[in-house]
C-alpha cells in the first residue's frame, strides 16, 4: 500500500498516511487529483480504480470516504477489508465513530493506524491485540501524565 | 473514559490546546487562513518555550495544520525535541508529527539517529514501538545503513509486539540499503517459524514482498511457503503466499503443477471472496506459465471461469468488476474458455458503473470471431449512440476499431462493412479519435485491394458533405478523416465514378477553413484526381471538357496558394504552375494526360513499422566509417575555425566568392522583384492577382451539386452498416444452404433441411468465408529481417538493488555497520554466517553426502538450492510414467542430464534388440532381456551398500545406470514415487495358471532413512483380486518380505486373480511403511494405481508360418484395424516395440510386411499383419474375442503413437 487518506465528502481532508516518504508538494499535488477522482463517482460504482499507475480503492462511511492507493499487484478486496477492519477499530475505540471523533482526536485515528498497519503492510490482524496495544499505550500517557502536568504547570 | 481525563488535563493547562483549535477552525470559516496563521504565530511563541509539554502541544498542532495542507517544515527541529522527550506522551506525538512530514530532503533528520537508537533500546515496549511506526514512515539510506543492526537484534526480541514491528520495518530497510538484505535474511527466514502469529504474518509479508520483485531469488524457500500455505487459516497470510506463488511460478514450472491441486481445493473451500479472488488469479498466471502442454487443466480453467461469471453475475459492484478483469485474463490464453461467456459480457456493457462497462470492453476485445464480430460491433455502435459523455464514446470508438483491425483483421468477413462502419463513426461529434478513424480508413483502402472501389465511393461521399463533418474545424478531432478520404479519392482515383464532382468539392472555398495539414493533402490530391479525368477526357477526344477542367483547377487553385499554411502554399503555387503550364499545352492541342499521370505512377506499398530498424547491417558496411575522408587536420590551420559550421561557412563562401559580381546581384534583385510580385502577402506588388482570385470567374458554368440536407446528420445515400448485417446473415445462410445442396443431393428435401439446421449450430470459424476474395497485403519487412524484440528493462526500478542471491554464504565484507562504543548486544557477522550456513544445511543435509562426491566427479558446481527445490519438485507425479527411470538417486542432476540421455539410451538398446532379433526366437531374446535387466537390478543394489568402497567404479555405473532413466524399453513401469520411496512394476501372465498374473514390483528407499514393515494393500475389483494367504481378509495387506535400508531397492512380486482378461483393468492400491531414522520413526502411505493392461495377459509364444496360416483360414477369428500415422522410426524398431511391450512374436517379415502372433493366459489366438507405409503403420489383428483385440490394437496405438 503506499498511502491512505480519510476524506469528508466536502473534499476536506481528515487523515493522511504515506507509507513511503513523499514530498509536501507532491503529497498536496496527489491528495487534490484524488479527491476530484474518488468524489466524481458515484455511489453505485464499484470501489475500485485505476489511477496514474495504482489502483485505488475507497469505500465511503456515512460522510467520510477512506481511500488507499495499492499496487498494480495487490488484492484490491483484501485492502477493502483493511479498510473496514479500521472502521471496525475505530468504532470499537470511539464507541460508535463519527467523523466529528476523527477530527478532534486525529492523533489517536493515527496511533490506531500505526498499531494496525505499518510500512503499508498489515501489522496485525488481530483486532483484539492492535485495540490491547492502543489502549495500554494510552493508559502509560495517562500514568505518566500527571507528572507531566507538573512540570507543565510550573513555568 | 481515560481519553477523557486525558484531554481534560491538557484543557486546563493551556490557552488552546487541539480541541480548540480544531473549533477555532471551524468556527472561522470565513477568514481561515488568516486564523490559522495567527496560530501559526501562537505556536512559534509556544515553541520558544522550555517547556517540553507546551511543544508537544504546539506540535501536536502543528501536526493538525499540516494535514489540512499548511507547510510545517520549519518546525522540523522543534518535533525532533519533542520526539526526544522523556515522556511516551510527547514521545508519541513527536514520532507522529516526523512521520507525517519528515522526508529524505528534510536536513535535520540525521539528527534523530542517536535518538531513534535510544528509543529502540528502551526498556518500555512502547517507546521502541512508536520508534518503529515513525521510522518506517521516514526511513533514509542514512538512517537505514546506522540502525539496521539494531533494527535486526530487534527481530529477536522477547516482546512479539516488537518482534513483529522489526520484522515489517526491515523491508524499509531493504529498500533504502539493500546491502543489509543478505546479513539479515537468515533471521527474517527464521522468523516464518515464529511461534507468535503475527509475528509470522508479518515475515510472510516482508518475503512475499521481496520476492515478488526478485523472484528468483526466493525460489529455495517454495517448500517452506508451501508448508505454510497448507497449513495456515489466516487469509491474508495465504494471499500473500498464494500471490508469492505467482510470481515464483513463472521461473519454475514443476512448481505450478504442484501448486494447482491445493489451489482448486482452496477455491472450491474457501468463502472469502478476496482469498477466492487471489487463487483464481493465481491459477490464471500459473496456468499461463504452464501454457500448453497440461491438457488436464482445462478444469481447472473451466473452475476459474465458473467461479468468475459467478462474480460477475453477483450484485456487488466490486465483485464484478474484479470478475471482469480476472476473466480478461484468461482471455489471453483461453478466449474458448471464455467466449461462451459472451451474452454476461455484454450484459456488462448496459451496467450503471462506467468502469465495469470499460472492462467488459476490454473483454470483448478478445472474444470476437468471425462469426459474431459483426453482431458484437452492432451492440457497440448502439452503445456509442446512447453513450452519455465523450470520454466512454470515445473509448467506445477506439476499441470498435481495435476489435476490428485486431490481428490483421484477422476476423472481418466483409470490408465493405467495415467501411461503412468507419464512415458512421464519423458521425461522432467531439471525439478526439478522428486520425484513428482516418489511420484505419487509409490502413483498410491501401491493403485490401478488392475493397478499393467502395472505399473510393464512399470517401467520395464524406469529401462531399465535408461541411457536416468539418463544421467546427478547430474543436473537432473528427475533421480528420477528410485527410483520408482526400488521399483514398485521389490514390485510387481510377475507381471514382464521379470525379467530376468529387474534384469539386475538394475544390470548395469551405476547405480552406480546415488544418493546414489537410489541406495540403487536399491540394495534392486533387492534382491525382485531374490527372486522372484529364487522362478519361482525352481518351474519350472530349478536349473541351480536358480544358474546361483545367481552367476550373486555375481559377480555384490561387485559394490555396494564399495559405497561412507553408505547406499548403507550397505545394499549392508548384501545382498551379503545373497546370498552367499545362493549360499552354492543351492550347497547342498537345496530348498531355500520359505525362501528367506518370507523374503519380507507381503503387504504394505499406511497411512494417520496426522495418527500418530490422534492416540487417550488411556485412562489410562499416556505419561509423568516413564516406569521405575527413578533412586534414592541415587544411584548417590557416584559419583554426573553432567549429564545424564555421569552417563550412568559410569553405562555402570562398567558392561562392568569385561568382558574386554586379550582373549576379542585378539578376538576383530582378528574381526578388519578381518574387515579391508572386506573393500575395506582399503588399507592394501589384494588385491584380489577387483581384482575380477573389472574382473567382466561371462558377456559374460549374456544375453544382445538389446536396440532400434534410438527414444532416446521416450520409445521404450512404450503406448503413446494419444492412450488411443482414446482408451478411443472408449470404451465410446461402452459403450453408449450397454447401448442404452439395452435401445432401441425394437425400430428400426433409432430411436435408434438418440437417441444414443442426449445421448451423456446430457451424465453425473455418466455414464462414469471406463475402469477396479479401487479399490483405501484408506489411513489407526487408529480407533478412531480424526477428529480435528486445524488451527493455526499467533501469530505474527501485527494487532493482534488491535483486540479491541469498544463498551464497555471508562474506565479511557484509557485516552490518555497527556502532562499537555502545553496549548493545550485537550480532556479529561470522554469528550470522553461522547461522546462515545451519539453516541452509538442515534441509540438503540429506543428500549431501551423495552430492559431494558425484559434484567433485562432474567438475560440476550446482547450486545447492537448485537441487534442494528439485528434490521437492520432483515429488509430484511425473508427466509420462512410462519413461521414468527406475532409480533417481540424485533427481537434480538426472532431470538435466534426461533429454539427450535418454535418445542416446535408445538407440543402443534398440540397436542390440536388432541384433538380438536377428539370432534368436523372440521370446528367447525377451527372456534374455529380462534377465539382463534385473541382474543390472542386482548389482546395483550390491554396489549401493558398498557405497563408499567403490566410488570409483560406481561413477562409472553412474553415468550409464544409476544416474540416468532406463530406456523406455524396459518394461518396468512407475507405480508411484514419493520423497521416502519408489515403485516400479511390471505385469506378467502365467502359463500355468489361465487366471494368474504376477507383478513384480521394485522398491526403491530414496530417502536417507531407514524403511521397514512395509505392506502392500490393493481394493480388489470383481474381476481382479489380489492373492493372499489363507485365512486373512480382502481388507488385509500383504508384507513386503524386506526392509530397505537408505539407497537399497529389492523386488517383491504379488500374484493376482482374475476373471475376464478382455479388459485392462485398474486398482487402487496402497503401500504403507515405518520411516526410521535419527529423529525417531513416522508412519507414511504412498498411494499408487495398478494398471493391468491387456498386453500384460498376453504370453510371448512362438508361432510357425503354416500353424499361423491354418488359424487365419479357421475363419472363427473375429477382425479389426487400426492405422497410426506418424510413425518416424524404423520398421525393425517398430516391430521389435511391439514384440516388447505387447509380449508378441514375428512370424514372418517379408519387407515392410510383418505377421505376429502371440496368445493370451485364457488361450485367446491374436495374430496380427503389420504393414508400414511412407509415415504411418496400417496393423490388422485377429482375435478369437473382439473385445480383447480391439483393447489390444487400442493400447498399440498409444504406444506406437509415442514414437
Amino acid at each position: 500500500m503506499r498511502f491512505m487518506l480519510l476524506f469528508s465528502r466536502q473534499g476536506k481532508l481528515r487523515l493522511q498516511k504515506w507509507f513511503l516518504a513523499t514530498a509536501d508538494r507532491d503529497k498536496k499535488k496527489l491528495v487534490r487529483e484524488l479527491m476530484q477522482v474518488v468524489l466524481a463517482r458515484k455511489p453505485k460504482m464499484c470501489s475500485f480504480l485505476e489511477w496514474r499507475d495504482l489502483k485505488v480503492v475507497y469505500k465511503r462511511y456515512a460522510s467520510l470516504y477512506f481511500c488507499c492507493a495499492i499496487e498494480g499487484q495487490d488484492n484490491e478486496l483484501i485492502t477493502l477489508e483493511l479498510i473496514h477492519r479500521y472502521v471496525e477499530l475505530l468504532d470499537k475505540y470511539f464507541g460508535s465513530v463519527c467523523e466529528l471523533d476523527i477530527i478532534f482526536n486525529f492523533e489517536k485515528a493515527y496511533f490506531i493506524l500505526d498499531e494496525f498497519v505499518m510500512g503499508g503492510e498489515i501489522q496485525d490482524t488481530s483486532k483484539k491485540s492492535v485495540l490491547k496495544a492502543i489502549e495500554q499505550a494510552d493508559l502509560l500517557q495517562e500514568v505518566r501524565h500527571p507528572c507531566g502536568a507538573s512540570l507543565g504547570s510550573t513555568p | 473514559m481515560a481519553l477523557k481525563m486525558v484531554k481534560g488535563s491538557i484543557d486546563r493547562m493551556f490557552d488552546k490546546n487541539l480541541q480548540d483549535l480544531v473549533r477555532g477552525i471551524r468556527n472561522h470559516k470565513e477568514d481561515e487562513a488568516k486564523y490559522i496563521s495567527q496560530c501559526i504565530d501562537e505556536i512559534k511563541q509556544e515553541l520558544k518555550q522550555d517547556n517540553i509539554a507546551v511543544k508537544a502541544n504546539a506540535v501536536c498542532k502543528l501536526t493538525y495544520l499540516q494535514m489540512l495542507g499548511y507547510d510545517i517544515s520549519w518546525a522540523a527541529f522543534n518535533i525532533i525535541e519533542v520526539m526526544s522527550a522523556s515522556k511516551f506522551t510527547f514521545k508519541r506525538i513527536g514520532y507522529l508529527a516526523a512521520s507525517q512530514c519528515f522526508h529524505e530532503g528534510t536536513d535535520v533528520i540525521m539528527l534523530t539517529t542517536n535518538q531513534i537508537r535510544k528509543d529502540l533500546s528502551s526498556p518500555n515496549q512502547y517507546d521502541t514501538g512508536v520508534a518503529l511506526t515513525g521510522l518506517s514512515c521516514f526511513v533514509t539510506p542514512d538512517l537505514a545503513r546506522d540502525l539496521a543492526n539494531d533494527i535486526m537484534t530487534l527481530m529477536s526480541h522477547t516482546k512479539p509486539y516488537i518482534r513483529k514491528k522489526a520484522v515489517l520495518i526491515m523491508y524499509k530497510v531493504f529498500l533504502k540499503y539493500p546491502e543489509s538484505l543478505r546479513p539479515a535474511f537468515p533471521r527474517l527466514k527464521e522468523k516464518l517459524e515464529d511461534p507468535d502469529p503475527g509475528v509470522q504474518s508479518a515475515a510472510v509479508n516482508v518475503i512475499c514482498e521481496l520476492a515478488r520483485r526478485n523472484p528468483k531469488n526466493y525460489l529455495s524457500l517454495a517448500p517452506l511457503f508451501f508448508k505454510l500455505m497448507t497449513s495456515s487459516t489466516n487469509n491474508w497470510v495465504l494471499i500473500k503466499i498464494i500471490k508469492l506463488f505467482g510470481a515464483l511460478t513463472p521461473l519454475e514450472p514443476r512448481l505450478g503443477k504442484k501448486l494447482i491441486e491445493p489451489l482448486t481445493n482452496l477455491i472450491h473451500s474457501t468463502s472469502a471472496m478476496s482469498l477466492l479472488y487471489e487463487c483464481v488469479n493465481t491459477v490464471i498466471a500459473v496456468l499461463i506459465s504452464l501454457s500448453s502442454g497440461m491438457p488436464n487443466h482445462s478444469a481447472s480453467i473451466q473452475l476459474c471461469v465458473q467461479k468468475l461469471r459467478i462474480l460477475i453475475e453477483d450484485s456487488d459492484q466490486n465483485l464484478k468488476y474484479l470478475g471482469l478483469l480476472a476473466m480478461s485474463k484468461i482471455l489471453k490464453t483461453h478466449p474458448k474458455s471464455v467466449q461462451s461467456h459472451k451474452d454476461l459480457i455484454l450484459q456488462c456493457l448496459d451496467d450503471k458503473d462506467e468502469s465495469i462497462r470499460l472492462r467488459a470492453l476490454d473483454l470483448l476485445y478478445g472474444m470476437v470471431s468471425k462469426k459474431n464480430l459483426m453482431e458484437i460491433v452492432k451492440k457497440l455502435m448502439i452503445h456509442v449512440d446512447k453513450a452519455e459523455g465523450t470520454t466512454y464514446r470515445d473509448e467506445l470508438l477506439t476499441k470498435i476499431i481495435d476489435i476490428c483491425s485486431q490481428s490483421n483483421y484477422q476476423y472481418i468477413t466483409n470490408f465493405e462493412w467495415y467501411i461503412s462502419i468507419l464512415v458512421e463513426l464519423t458521425r461522432l461529434e467531439g471525439t478526439r479519435h478522428g486520425h484513428l478513424i482516418a489511420a484505419q480508413m487509409l490502413d483498410v483502402a491501401i491493403r485490401v485491394k478488392a475493397i478499393r472501389k467502395f472505399a473510393v465511393s464512399q470517401m467520395a461521399m464524406l469529401l462531399d458533405n465535408a461541411h457536416l463533418i468539418a463544421s467546427n474545424t478547430q474543436r473537432n478531432g473528427i475533421c480528420e478523416v477528410l485527410y483520408a478520404a482526400a488521399w483514398i479519392c485521389g490514390e485510387f482515383s481510377e475507381h471514382l465514378e464521379e470525379a467530376n464532382q468529387t474534384l469539386e468539392a475538394m475544390l470548395r472555398p469551405k476547405v480552406t477553413t480546415l488544418p493546414g495539414h489537410i489541406q495540403a493533402v487536399y491540394v495534392q490530391n486533387m492534382v491525382k484526381l485531374y490527372a486522372s479525368i484529364l487522362q478519361q477526357k482525352e481518351q474519350a477526344g472530349e478536349k473541351e471538357a480536358a480544358q474546361e477542367i483545367t481552367q476550373l483547377m486555375i481559377d480555384r487553385l490561387p485559394q490555396f496558394v494564399q495559405s497561412a499554411d507553408l505547406e499548403v502554399q507550397e505545394r499549392a503555387s508548384c501545382i498551379l504552375q503545373l497546370i498552367k503550364y499545362i493549360q499552354k499545352l492543351q492550347v497547342k492541342e498537345v496530348p498531355v494526360a500520359e505525362e501528367v499521370i506518370a507523374l503519380f505512377a507507381g503503387e504504394l506499398n505499406p511497411v512494417a513499422p520496426k522495418a527500418q530498424k530490422k534492416v540487417p547491417v550488411p556485412e562489410g558496411l562499416d556505419l561509423d566509417a568516413w564516406i569521405n575522408e575527413p578533412p586534414s587536420d592541415s587544411e584548417s590551420e590557416e584559419e583554426k575555425p573553432k567549429t564545424i559550421f564555421h569552417d563550412e561557412e568559410q569553405r562555402h563562401s570562398r567558392h561562392r566568392q568569385p561568382e558574386i559580381d554586379e550582373e549576379e546581384l542585378a539578376r538576383r534583385r530582378e528574381a526578388r522583384k519578381q518574387e515579391q510580385a508572386n506573393n500575395p502577402f506582399y503588399i507592394k506588388s501589384s494588385p491584380s492577382p489577387q483581384k482575380r482570385y477573389q472574382d473567382t470567374p466561371g462558377v456559374e458554368h460549374i456544375p453544382v451539386v445538389q446536396i440532400d440536407l434534410s438527414v444532416p446528420l446521416k450520409v445521404p445515400g450512404m450503406p448503413m452498416s446494419d444492412q450488411y448485417v443482414k446482408l451478411e446473415e443472408e449470404r451465410r445462410h446461402k452459403q450453408k444452404l449450397e454447401k448442404d445442396k452439395k452435401k445432401k443431393k441425394q437425400k430428400k428435401e426433409k432430411r436435408g433441411k434438418h440437417h441444414r439446421h443442426n449445421s448451423l449450430h456446430t457451424e465453425s470459424e473455418e466455414d464462414i468465408a469471406p463475402a469477396h476474395h479479401v487479399d490483405i497485403i501484408t506489411e513489407e519487412m526487408p529480407e533478412n529481417a531480424l526477428p529480435s524484440d528486445e524488451d527493455d528493462k526499467d533501469p530505474n526500478d527501485p527494487y532493482k538493488a534488491l535483486d540479491i542471491d541469498l544463498d551464497k554464504p555471508l562474506a565479511d565484507s557484509e557485516k552490518l555497520p555497527v556502532q562499537r562504543h555502545r553496549n548493545v548486544e550485537t550480532l556479529k557477522s561470522p554469528d550470522s554466517e553461522a547461522l546462515l550456513v545451519e539453516k541452509k544445511s538442515k534441509k540438503p543435509k540429506k543428500k549431501e553426502k551423495k552430492h559431494k562426491e558425484k559434484e567433485r566427479e562432474k567438475g560440476k558446481k550446482k547450486e545447492k538450492k537448485g537441487e534442494d527445490l528439485d528434490f521437492w519438485l520432483s515429488t509430484a507425479p511425473p508427466p509420462a510414467p512410462t519413461t521414468q527411470p527406475q532409480s533417481e538417486p540424485e533427481v537434480g542432476a538426472a532431470l538435466v542430464a534426461e533429454p539427450q540421455e535418454i535418445k542416446k539410451e535408445e538407440r543402443e538398446e534398440q540397436d542390440e534388440e536388432e541384433d538380438d532379433e536377428g539370432k534368436k526366437s523372440s521370446k528367447h531374446k525377451k527372456k534374455k532381456h529380462k534377465k539382463e535387466e534385473k541382474s543390472k537390478d542386482k548389482k546395483k543394489s550390491k554396489k549401493k551398500t558398498h557405497h563408499s568402497e567403490e566410488e570409483t567404479t560406481e561413477s562409472v555405473q553412474n553415468g550409464t545406470l544409476d544416474d540416468e532413466p532406463l530406456p523406455p524399453m524396459s518394461s518396468y513401469r512407475l507405480l508411484a514415487e514419493n520423497p521416502y520411496i519408489k515403485m516400479t512394476y511390471d505385469i506378467q501372465g502365467n502359463l500355468q495358471n489361465d487366471s494368474q498374473v504376477t507383478v513384480s514390483v521394485i522398491f526403491e528407499n530414496k530417502s536417507t532413512s531407514f524403511l521397514k514393515s512395509m505392506e502392500l494393500n490393493v481394493l480388489d475389483s470383481l474381476n481382479t483380486r489380489m492373492l493372499r494367504p489363507e485365512g486373512s481378509s480382502v481388507h488385509d495387506g500383504i508384507p513386503v518380505p524386506f526392509q530397505l535400508p537408505p539407497g537399497i531397492s529389492n523386488e517383491a512380486q504379488f500374484v493376482f486373480t482374475l476373471q475376464s482378461i478382455v479388459m485392462a483393468q485398474k486398482l487402487k492400491g496402497t503401500l504403507s511403511f515405518i520411516v526410521k531414522n535419527d529423529e525417531g520413526s513416522t508412519h507414511e502411505k504412498l498411494d499408487f494405481k495398478l494398471h493391468f493392461s491387456c498386453a500384460s495377459y498376453l504370453i510371448t509364444t512362438p508361432c510357425y508360418s503354416d500353424a499361423f496360416a491354418k488359424l487365419l483360414e479357421s475363419g472363427d477369428l473375429h477382425m479389426s484395424s487400426i492405422k497410426v500415422d506418424g510413425i518416424s522410426i524404423s520398421f525393425q524398431h517398430l516391430l521389435a516395440k511391439i514384440c516388447f511391450h505387447h509380449h508378441f512374436s514375428v512370424v514372418e517379415r517379408v519387407d515392410s510386411c510383418a505377421s505376429m502372433y502371440s496368445r493370451s493366459i485364457q488361450g485367446h489366438h491374436v495374430c496380427l499383419l503389420v504393414k508400414k507405409g511412407e509415415n504411418s503403420v496400417s496393423i490388422d489383428g485377429k482375435c478369437n474375442d473382439s473385445t480383447l483385440l480391439s483393447n489390444l490394437l487400442d493400447e498399440m496405438k498409444e504406444t506406437l503413437s509415442k514414437c
